[in-house]
C-alpha cells in the first residue's frame, strides 16, 4: 500500500471514530428515548463482532483442524465466564499445540 | 487519594489486556503488509479494537474510503450510546473542551469501569483512568509490530487467534445471559457465513459484509426483542 493511501486511510478512520465518541460526549445533554434506536445501539456490538469472528476464526491458520480446536476452546472457556486474557492465551495455547501435533 | 492516582490503579487490569490483545494486533499488522510504525499509528489514533481489525483489513483489501468510513461509523456507532450515558455521570467541571479531549478515550472497558464507580467522574479521574490503558494499546501495538517482524511464522499464526478469543471472551458470557443476544449473534454469524461461502455473494467485501450483518442482526434483534428504555443497557465489546 502507498503512504499516502494508507495516510488518507488512516485519518479516516480516526477521523470517524474521534467523533463517534467525542460528538454526543462534547454535544449531547440527554440520553436516547426512541426505543427502536436504543434496542439497534444495544445489539450492535454483539452482532458486529460475531460477524468478525465467523468464520474468519477459522482460517486464522493455514489449515482449518487448529483453528476450529482453539475456537472450541474459547468457546468452552468463554461459556465459562473467563476473563478476556485467559480465553485469549488458552485458545493460542491449544492452536500451538494442534500445529505442533500435525 | 488523588482522583487522577485512584483512575491509574483502576487502568491496570484494563491496560495488562490491552497490551496482549494489541501485541497480536500488531504482529498481525505486519503478517499482513504493514509496517510497524503504521500499526503503530493505527493504534495510537483509533484506540478500538474491533474497528482497528476491521479497518486494516479493509485498507489492505484496497476497499473505498467510503467503506472503511461506514464500517468505522457501524462499528463503532456503540461509543456514541457510552459517551451519551457517560455524559450522564461526570462531574459539573468535566464539560467543554475537556470533553472534546477526553472524549477520545471512551472504550468498552474505560466506559465500563467509570460508569460502574460509584461517585460523579471528574475529570482527573476519567484521565488517570485512560492513561495506561492508551499506553498499554499502542505499546503493545508496537511490540507486536516489531517483533513480529522477527519471530518466526509459525508463533505468528498461533498469536493470530488471539483477538477472536477476545471477541468470543466478549459475546459468549453475554449471550449466555441475554437469549436475546444469542439470538442476534447467531443471526449475524449466519449471514456472515452465508455472505463468505455463497458463490453469489463472492464480490462483496469485508467492509461491506460487516456492515450487512451488523446491520441485519441488530435490526432484527430491535424489531423482535425490543431493549426496555428504562433498563440501563449499553454494550460491553472492545
Amino acid at each position: 500500500m502507498k503512504l499516502t493511501e494508507f495516510f488518507t486511510a488512516l485519518a479516516v478512520m480516526a477521523a470517524v471514530t474521534y467523533l463517534v465518541r467525542a460528538l454526543p460526549f462534547g454535544l449531547m445533554q440527554r440520553k436516547i428515548t426512541n426505543r427502536f434506536l436504543q434496542s439497534v445501539l444495544y445489539y450492535i456490538p454483539y452482532a458486529v463482532l460475531a460477524a468478525m469472528t465467523f468464520p474468519g476464526i477459522l482460517y486464522c491458520t493455514k489449515q482449518m483442524l487448529p483453528s476450529a480446536v482453539g475456537t472450541g476452546v474459547a468457546l468452552v472457556l468463554s461459556y465459562r465466564g473467563r476473563g478476556m486474557v485467559t480465553v485469549a492465551l488458552a485458545a493460542c495455547a491449544a492452536v500451538g499445540l494442534m500445529m505442533l501435533i500435525l | 487519594m488523588s482522583d487522577y492516582k485512584q483512575g491509574l490503579r483502576d487502568g491496570i487490569p484494563i491496560a495488562l489486556g490491552y497490551f496482549f490483545v494489541s501485541f497480536s494486533f500488531g504482529i498481525t499488522g505486519v503478517a499482513q503488509g504493514l509496517y510497524w510504525w503504521e500499526v503503530t499509528l493505527i493504534s495510537m489514533l483509533n484506540l478500538t479494537s474491533a474497528g482497528q481489525f476491521a479497518g486494516m483489513k479493509i485498507m489492505l483489501g484496497g476497499g473505498s474510503l467510503a467503506e472503511l468510513a461506514i464500517s468505522q461509523l457501524i462499528i463503532n456507532l456503540r461509543y456514541s450510546l457510552m459517551s451519551i450515558s457517560l455524559s450522564q455521570k461526570v462531574d459539573g467541571k468535566f464539560r467543554g473542551a475537556s470533553r472534546w479531549a477526553l472524549g477520545f478515550g471512551i472504550t468498552d472497558e474505560i466506559f465500563g469501569v467509570s460508569v460502574n464507580r460509584d461517585r460523579e467522574v471528574s475529570r482527573s479521574y476519567f484521565l488517570g483512568l485512560m492513561t495506561l490503558p492508551y499506553l498499554g494499546w499502542s505499546g503493545g501495538t508496537l511490540g507486536g509490530g516489531v517483533f513480529g517482524s522477527i519471530l518466526p511464522a509459525g508463533i505468528t499464526e498461533v498469536m493470530s487467534i488471539a483477538i477472536y478469543g477476545m471477541f468470543l471472551a466478549i459475546i459468549v458470557p453475554k449471550a449466555k445471559s441475554d437469549l436475546h443476544v444469542l439470538w442476534v449473534v447467531l443471526i449475524a454469524a449466519a449471514v456472515s457465513c452465508l455472505l463468505y461461502y455463497a458463490p453469489v455473494f463472492s464480490g462483496v467485501s469485508v467492509g461491506t459484509s460487516i456492515i450487512i450483518c451488523a446491520l441485519a442482526a441488530s435490526t432484527i434483534g430491535a424489531i423482535l426483542f425490543p431493549v426496555s428504555v428504562t433498563e440501563e443497557k449499553t454494550g460491553g465489546a472492545a
